[in-house]
């Protein structure tokens, strides 16, 4: 498989969220405007492509009874690496994505990918992988964020388009980020197939 | 008054599958059948519990006093992994009966978020050590309760006929919505 089959597997064929259903908390709980969903979307793009690197070069060195366990602590460095910077550099972000990122860990993307791709493969293939998977999962996110922020309060990455009055509130709270996803992913489904 | 305050808060007002959004991987992915639903959140229940005790006097007794916070995240996943797995071990020694009907569900709680989120939000929202036995009991009822139900709205759903693209997923996800607009009566009740 080449790298382009790589990059394009990740990022559309086999998208995380649409196609295999992947982190869906996030997916759902962060996703209130275009600009949470990308910053949750690259946050955890970083985790991917990190961990993806360190476990494509260490994973020969490790026991198969203790893979997972040794997997989840490389993660969770990143993850509290990732945390840490977020809180010095965008703490108005940091604020907004709360509890969502410590559990980038528990985030079934990422151990997914180091457990089925990485600790399989080389070096380069691994970040490409880490790097397709991880923006095809920013683009859902952002995709998702963008649709509720326009229909729930008329903007779009912070800037209004129409009067907020005339926003359906319910895309900015829980019901409308289930409902939002159901159709996204249905209309997706539809374009698949064509 | 404060013990009630926090369950009825956790079960319907904030619960945690439908307004807060964790542990949705497995709302959607054993919710098929009630049986499997309820035999889930036996097994969540019991290690959100243990877990958070657990967590709790670890933040408390470890991290707190040396200084060294910024260690939570890894230390919480590794305790609750390494609990599911401890949990599983005694189980199967001490109780077949209850190892064969809760099995199947206990390695799938590791990358459970509720189990790490509620861990976690208990300590942000500074609660003592019964308080937080509480809140993940409570929690875990919330998601228990979320579950079964949408269980039995799965099970309803399949003797549907739906439109091909929006058969499955989309469709189950429009139902949690509906639910969850539902849970949203409950707010503003504490």
């Amino acid at each position: 498989m080449t790298n382009k089959d790589i990059f394009l597997r990740g990022f559309f064929k086999e998208n995380a969220v649409f196609a295999l259903l992947l982190g869906m908390c996030p997916t759902l709980g962060v996703t209130s405007s275009a600009t949470n969903g990308l910053g949750m979307g690259l946050a955890t793009t970083f985790v991917l492509i990190m961990s993806n690197l360190v476990i494509s070069l260490v994973s020969s060195f490790i026991p198969d009874k203790v893979k997972i366990p040794s997997f989840i602590v490389i993660i969770a460095s990143f993850v509290t690496m990732v945390d840490l910077l977020m809180a010095g550099y965008v703490p108005a972000l940091h604020e907004q994505l709360g509890v969502f990122i410590p559990l980038i860990v528990v985030n079934c993307v990422v151990l997914g990918r180091a457990e089925a791709f990485a600790s399989k493969n080389k070096m380069v293939p691994s970040i490409i992988d880490g790097v397709s998977m991880g923006l095809g999962f920013a683009m859902a996110l952002t995709m998702l964020g963008a649709i509720r922020e326009f229909f729930g309060s008329g903007k779009m990455f912070g800037v209004t388009l129409f009067n907020e009055t005339y926003g359906m509130l319910v895309f900015v709270l829980a019901p409308g980020a289930f409902i939002a996803l159901g159709y996204l992913i249905a209309f997706i489904n539809r374009v698949r197939k064509v | 008054m404060e013990f009630i305050v926090i369950i009825i808060s956790a079960i319907f007002v904030n619960n945690v599958v439908l307004m807060q959004f964790l542990g949705i991987c497995p709302f959607l992915g054993v919710s098929k059948k009630v049986s499997t639903a309820v035999g889930m959140t036996g097994a969540v229940t019991f290690v959100m519990i243990l877990a958070t005790i657990v967590t709790y006097l670890i933040q408390h007794y470890i991290l707190n006093p040396y200084g060294i916070g910024f260690m939570q995240t890894i230390s919480f996943i590794l305790v609750i992994a390494s609990l599911v797995q401890l949990v599983e071990i005694i189980l199967k020694k001490v109780s077949p009966a209850l190892y064969q009907a809760l099995g199947v569900f206990l390695p799938l709680i590791t990358t459970n978020c509720a189990i790490l989120g509620v861990a976690i939000m208990t300590i942000q929202k500074d609660y003592n050590l019964l308080e937080a036995v509480v809140f993940s009991g409570a929690s875990a009822i919330g998601f228990g309760l979320a579950l079964v139900l949408f269980a039995g709205l799965r099970e309803h759903l399949d003797l549907v006929e739906l439109p091909k693209g929006i058969k499955g997923t989309p469709a189950a996800l429009i139902v949690a919505g509906l639910l969850a607009m539902a849970f949203m009566g409950f707010s503003g009740i504490v």
